[in-house]
């Protein structure tokens, strides 16, 4: 994401290519900020329901399962520190531990989605789903709860789901030397969007697995 | 321009070990909001969970994403994001806390 | 800079383009901050006009009691669509992107902005959004009619393509998200040498605290567009009150953002005020640290204040009196910004060019708009108007008399330099002159209205308010008259105007250091940073080079 100007239109300039890594960096900050409000705008409405509905959550929270959320918890922190070494690796000049941190990164993100998916199905074979009968003859607290349940696991999933999809352009990347130990902001800002995901299942563990 | 800045001001390498480190402090600090929340302590439950939430985010901000060891500008933008955001937790709980 | 790669007559950036392809691809695929400001203005100025014909036929339908045009349920439709239209397509993106992104790289002596092909990509975003707006017109359901605002519980409830529109405004609120933070890093990052954040232009300024509400207000409005859509599509009960939702909190996110957005419409508009004051009345501006703190004083102070929208919402007392509280305080930086222009003009040798009536007609009508804003903000004058006319007619007061009229002036501020022409001044001076008269005729009947209890949105009305809305209707014709002549006026100047020198009216900012229209990488050599944006003792040393 550095100034794309010299990449267009190749001009004389041999060797002097404008990059501005730190510019890039801040990029990709900012954009997490937009995330940070984004989810913000949804811990925002937890807050005012679980203010509203103090007992219902306490009550609807018990059908979680805080065993796969803190394995999922443990996964995903994992995860981040696998990605952290993949940029400590490349930046010592060892693309090959880079390359190995990286593939696990995805390999965790990956064991993410598949218990997830194994927590929704029970979910959803309890009948607990938006719109389902047995949800909507519950307190409406319990459908708030629900409701924001899949939204906010949903939407992270969504984001752990693009992450996959961009540590992997950037795997291919590191493997065909696009990436190097000289310029590697992409993995870098790659990295910085993973610990988002990282940061707001942070968040997102304690408030709906560990409340009753 | 400024062809010059690319990234000489970018040399910091976190080594494995403080990586590890905060890892297992990460760890550390998920089995004990697990534990916690297993013991009941009222209202404050809530707020220890939150509270060992924020360390975490902390650890992971600070070092795994380096911003520690970036220009402090980064940090100023932290700050002003996260100022926005309990801004607007205020100021919506100004309503429903007095309904 | 990288020397010896730009010719000693550089072409403009009309004749070359960064990539090879030539005709209209060059410019689709340009990443040239200063095409894709061009590609915006065309297509803002096409949504502006669509969105001022609907509001034509609304005014029409308006201009006797009864159903003179169409039905209610028609004219619902329309008005929704001139919001979106005018809010999403027009006047969020507005300056920024057009203004913004021609002339911030400019202005800061850069060669492009931070992220090129970001900025390319942040358009053609927009360009989607747009078309699936158009898409929700037409699919099965019917155009959407719950006006701008989506407002649970109706917009869940109503038959009509909601998911689709407000997805739409989703998709523009990446467009902004992206230029936002394209920006704030270009000004963190492509300074010119000896440019610091206290030489930088007072537009740069605005565009730079804009660029922060944009990335930190419109994240808000996209995930209560997503959860409304999950609402429509699953029933989440999130926002339902059936389901144990609360309306209300769709409210407070609703104007968590869209008071931000406020800023996001006003803010650039008031950057290009504090240009076009100091070039036309030849004197530094006064008090430029005052007005530059002040964008980011409005900025924050946006944040504090957006429940007074909901005073009658059914939110709490204390909340109703604490955000009525620090609505006031709003007022205290863009007070701050006006009488720093008045004082700047305060002897100065002024020179009424058409950018400068423009700007003088602005600070009548945003005025006007502002202090009515107070009234509006007040709890008590609020629960007797809330809803009315009133309302509509303060926000087209601030809104269309505020940005719009400051749209107005950047475009005949800096036509010369964007297209090298110049254009009729006796045409732009009747322009401005019709807009004024057209404007008040148009929007202040609508305030004794307001007054008087005509609520808005209303197909009909009660025999009363004929004579008024009579007015107002004749007011909607001379104001076509007005953007007639205002935009045909450019449009005949891109053929047979004269050619423009560098710098036409004397200003002294980066942008009039360089040739109209502008080389492809912006300047001809390298820029050092050694004035005040606002010292006009370099104008001698600027005839001369």
């Amino acid at each position: 994401m550095s100034n794309n100007h010299e990449i267009v239109v190749p001009t004389e300039t041999h060797g002097h290519v404008h990059r501005d890594d730190v510019g890039a960096r801040m990029g990709m900050w900012l954009f997490l900020f937009t995330e940070l409000l984004l989810f913000g705008g949804m811990f925002l409405i937890y807050g005012v329901y679980r203010f509203q509905y103090s007992e219902e959550f306490h009550f609807a929270a018990m059908e979680l399962n805080t065993g796969i959320g803190t394995l999922n918890t443990i996964v995903l922190l994992t995860s981040s520190l696998t990605v952290a070494l993949s940029i400590s690796a490349l930046q010592k000049k060892n693309k090959f531990l880079s390359v190995v941190f990286l593939s696990l990164t995805i390999v965790f993100a990956l064991a993410f989605m598949v218990n997830k998916f194994f927590e929704w199905s029970a979910k959803f074979s309890h009948g607990i789903y938006p719109g389902s009968e047995d949800l909507i003859n519950k307190s409406n607290g319990e459908v708030v709860f629900f409701g924001l349940y899949y939204v906010m696991t949903g939407i992270h999933g969504l984001h752990i789901v693009i992450g996959v999809i961009l540590l992997s352009f950037i795997l291919v990347f590191l493997i065909r030397d696009k990436i190097t130990p000289d310029n590697f902001v992409k993995l870098e800002n790659a990295g910085l969007y993973w610990h988002l995901v990282d940061l707001i299942w942070i968040f997102l563990f304690p408030l709906f697995y560990l409340i009753q | 321009m400024q062809d010059g800045h690319s990234n000489e001001e970018h040399s910091h390498v976190t080594s494995y070990g403080t990586l590890v480190i905060i890892w297992l402090a990460l760890l550390g600090l998920t089995s004990i909001t697990v534990t916690v929340a297993g013991i009941s302590l009222g209202m404050y439950t809530l707020f220890v969970a939150m509270f060992i939430a924020a360390v975490k985010s902390a650890l992971v901000i600070n070092i795994f994403m380096h911003i520690k060891f970036e220009d402090p500008i980064f940090k100023v933008f932290l700050l002003v994001s996260a100022l926005t955001l309990l801004v607007i937790f205020v100021l919506t709980f100004v309503d429903f806390s007095f309904r | 800079m990288a020397n010896g790669t730009i010719a000693e007559h550089a072409k403009s950036f009309y004749e070359e383009g960064t990539s090879k392809k030539t005709g209209l691809l060059g410019w689709f695929f340009s990443t040239d901050h200063k095409r894709i400001g061009i590609m915006y203005l065309a297509a803002l100025s096409t949504f502006f006009i669509i969105g001022v014909i609907l509001a034509l036929f609304m005014r029409l339908e308006l201009i006797a009691p009864g159903e003179t045009l169409m039905d209610a349920q028609t004219y619902n439709t329309i008005f929704t669509l001139h919001g979106v239209i005018m809010i999403f397509l027009f006047i969020v993106p507005g300056i920024p992107a057009i203004f913004g992104n021609f002339f911030l790289p400019l202005m800061l002596g850069a060669k492009d902005v931070s992220f090129p092909r970001l900025n390319l990509l942040s358009f053609w975003i927009y360009i989607v959004g747009a078309i699936l707006v158009v898409i929700s017109l037409f699919v099965p359901g019917g155009p959407i009619d719950t006006g701008w605002t989506f407002y649970i519980p109706y917009s869940v409830r109503t038959g009509t393509n909601v998911s689709l529109a407000i997805f739409a405004a989703f998709v523009l609120g990446f467009s902004s998200i992206l230029t936002g933070l394209n920006f704030i890093t270009t000004v963190h990052r492509l300074k010119a040498p000896g440019m610091g954040f206290f030489k930088m232009p007072l537009f740069v300024w605005s565009t730079y605290a804009t660029a922060w509400i944009q990335v930190l207000a419109t994240p808000v409005i996209g995930i209560t567009i997503l959860l409304v859509i999950m609402e429509r599509a699953f029933g989440i009960g999130i926002f339902d009150p059936s389901l144990g939702g609360d309306p209300i909190l769709y409210q407070h996110l609703f104007w968590i953002y869209s008071h931000p957005a406020v800023y996001i419409m006003i803010l650039p508009a008031m950057g290009i005020v504090s240009e076009i004051i100091p070039t036309f009345a030849r004197r530094t501006i006064f008090g430029y640290n005052a007005i530059a703190l002040s964008s980011l004083a409005i900025a924050f102070v946006g944040y504090l204040v957006w429940a007074h929208h909901m005073f009658t919402s059914g939110m709490s007392d204390t909340a109703r009196i604490v955000f009525s509280f620090l609505t006031f305080i709003v007022a205290l930086p863009s007070g701050v910004k006006v009488f720093n222009w008045v004082a700047t003009m305060y002897k100065g040798s002024i020179d009424p060019q058409p950018p400068f009536l423009w700007v003088m007609a602005f600070i009548v009508l945003f005025s006007i708009g502002g202090l009515t804003g107070l009234v509006l903000g007040s709890l008590a004058t609020d629960i007797h108007l809330h809803d009315t006319y009133f309302v509509v007619a303060h926000f087209h007061y601030v809104m269309f008399g505020g940005t719009g009229t400051i749209f107005f002036a950047g475009l005949y501020y800096w036509f010369p330099k964007m297209f090298g022409k110049l254009y009729h001044t006796k045409l732009a001076n009747i322009g401005v002159a019709l807009f004024f008269v057209a404007f008040n005729l148009l929007y202040f009947p609508k305030f004794i209205m307001g007054y008087q209890g005509m609520p808005r949105r209303y197909y009909d009305y009660l025999p009363e308010f004929a004579d008024l809305q009579l007015v107002s209707t004749i007011g909607s014709w001379l104001m076509a008259i007005a953007l007639i002549i205002v935009f045909g006026n450019l449009i005949r100047s891109l053929r047979t105007g004269r050619k423009a020198t560098s710098n036409p009216w004397g200003g002294v900012t980066l942008e009039w250091h360089t040739t109209s229209p502008p080389p492809l990488e912006n300047f001809e050599t390298d820029i050092v940073v050694t004035h005040d944006p606002y010292d006009f003792s370099q104008l001698e040393d600027m005839k001369n080079e």
